[in-house]
């Protein structure tokens, strides 16, 4: 089984882009748990239906933080609609892969962008599918990162 | 100005010089087999007996009971599965071992769950010592083996072998230390732990990966796990590694011989340890302190980071080391060791193992001591877990 990261992956480890907070966040969205070693916080500034800014902080291995840093550079600037059509597979192949067993990074880095666009949706008071994707993905918990079997 | 400074030796050690040089003529001149029975096997032949009671020497073991393997997990291996299936035939079929055994001997153990044996796993305190009561609770006369190893890998603990090895024989169930960490880096004599069988293996005291030795006591019989051409009097199939064997026997003479110098690099482990937690706030030792751990073992807990990310961090200042985060291997659980002590998972994450030698200088530590905390605080302040406790505390 290969660990090794790509250069990719190495590059927004070593400089993660979006690293931070925005105190007056239009969406915020948290995922993962210090139990099983991952959590990814994401902080969306919207405007016009466009993400104009977006930060994050993630406690998590190599991989976390570059798919974390990774996602933030993928949907900054889109519209909120790009952003919610983001998936892992999209991160991983914009990292140039991930060793198998850090695939579940990049579903925390997908999940944490719906939990804030939902968070955005409810503070706007508008009614939208995400919200209640993010509610399935909160109530998982613990066992979000569970789904890789052992190899 | 960057160093490179190897603080890794748990995992595995340069192969020394010395070591080299006492190895080539077996690869290049010397390269005979030594169950030919012409010159160039019998000039083998005494190389590997010579090696063998030199070996042998360093342990306080007779020649006759040292037998060589391929690595240490061949060693646990083989004396875990060997005496298991050599009390089988004595109606045996209960193995008592630790929590915090190395993973070589617990999926040994794991094997023979599944082949039908019961196995008890010995809780340790948060020190990583093994209960004994728990020991003399458990053990019956139907316990083949107890198997605890000499030295944990990760927080270093000794473990009171010879304690543990009287308990199993009043039992009459065999003893096996895994002394892989050990041996070479604090004294090992066989006779005074009182074991039946002791692993040990080169790659952690500057011999080539590749070759390691089982000792097993004169007269202590269990079942063969490699079966061959009557090589190791019968007990393990192979034409002997010799090359690697003459490596193995120059490079635990000179950890032996070097053993006083483990003073100074307990010194030196204790200089890292005062250091790092008076700079690092949030920072917890993992494992006992002073003579109770190995000389060159350190474990440090750091909370709200991960372990990986560390080890990543460190690594790009030139900094090798290891950690026992879940994210660093292929499982999604922390160390067994640090949940064995009761470390919670959030601190297991964030652990860090230095293993220094008698090679690691002051210079090093002091290099370290100047990279680790700008590390630990670049983590924290992208660690979410943390915003929320400097919030707290405002």
């Amino acid at each position: 089984m290969s660990m090794l990261y790509s250069e990719e992956v190495m590059d927004h480890f070593a400089n993660p882009r979006n690293v931070g907070v925005i105190e007056d966040a239009d969406g915020v969205g948290e995922i993962g748990n210090a139990k099983c070693g991952d959590i990814m916080k994401m902080y969306l500034k919207i405007e016009n239906n466009i993400i104009v800014d977006v930060k994050f902080k993630t406690f998590g291995c190599g991989a976390a933080v570059a798919t974390s840093s990774m996602a933030t550079e993928m949907i900054k600037g889109k519209s909120v609609d790009d952003a919610l059509s983001l998936t892992n597979k999209a991160v991983i192949d914009a990292l140039g892969g991930l060793p198998a067993v850090k695939i579940h990074c990049s579903v925390l880095a997908e999940e944490a962008v719906k939990c804030a666009l939902a968070d955005y949706y409810k503070k706007q008071g508008i009614d939208h599918p995400v919200i209640k994707e993010a509610e399935e993905i909160m109530g998982r918990g613990e066992d979000h990162d569970h789904a890789i079997p052992e190899e | 100005m960057k160093r490179y400074v190897y603080a890794d030796n748990a995992a595995t050690t340069p192969v020394s010089r010395e070591v080299v040089d006492a190895m080539m003529p077996y690869l290049t001149e010397k390269w005979g087999n030594p169950s030919s029975l012409h010159a160039k096997g019998r000039e083998a032949a005494i190389a590997l007996e010579d090696a063998r009671g030199r070996i042998a020497a360093c342990i306080g073991a007779d020649a006759k009971e040292i037998f060589f393997t391929s690595c240490g997990s061949e060693s646990d291996n083989w004396a875990i599965k060997g005496a298991a299936y050599a009390g089988k035939k004595r109606g045996k079929t209960h193995i008592i071992t630790s929590a915090i055994e190395h993973h070589a001997a617990l999926h040994a153990c794991a094997a023979l769950e599944k082949d039908g044996f019961t196995v008890t796993y010995l809780g340790v305190d948060k020190n990583g010592v093994v209960s004994l009561d728990e020991l003399k609770a458990a053990i019956t006369d139907k316990t083949a083996l107890v198997s605890v190893m000499l030295a944990n890998n990760e927080i270093g603990t000794i473990e009171p072998i010879a304690e543990i090895a009287k308990i199993a024989h009043e039992h009459g169930a065999l003893m096996f230390t895994d002394a892989v960490q050990a041996v070479g880096n604090i004294p090992v004599n066989v006779k005074e732990l009182g074991v039946d069988m002791l692993a040990f293996s080169g790659h952690k005291i500057h011999a080539p990966k590749g070759i390691a030795a089982l000792y097993i006591k004169k007269g202590v019989r269990i079942d063969n796990l490699i079966d061959g051409g009557g090589q190791e009097r019968s007990k393990r199939g192979g034409t002997e590694n010799m090359p690697y064997i003459i490596g193995l026997a120059t490079a635990i003479e000179n950890a032996v011989a070097r053993l006083p110098e483990m003073k100074k690099v307990a010194e030196l482990r204790d200089y890292l340890m005062d250091n790092i937690l008076k700079a690092i706030p949030y920072s917890t030792l993992n494992g006992p302190r002073g003579d109770a751990r190995l000389p060159g073992n350190l474990n440090i807990g750091f909370e709200f980071i991960e372990g990986e990310s560390m080890l990543l961090l460190l690594d790009f200042e030139g900094i090798a080391c290891s950690t026992g985060s879940a994210c660093s291997s292929a499982s999604l659980d922390p160390s067994h060791v640090l949940l064995a002590i009761g470390v919670p998972h959030e601190r297991a994450h964030g652990s860090l193992r230095l293993s220094i030698s008698t090679d690691t200088t002051k210079e090093d530590a002091d290099y370290i001591l100047e990279k680790l905390p700008p590390i630990i605080q670049r983590l924290r302040d992208m660690s979410p877990l943390y915003e929320s406790v400097t919030k707290a505390n405002v």
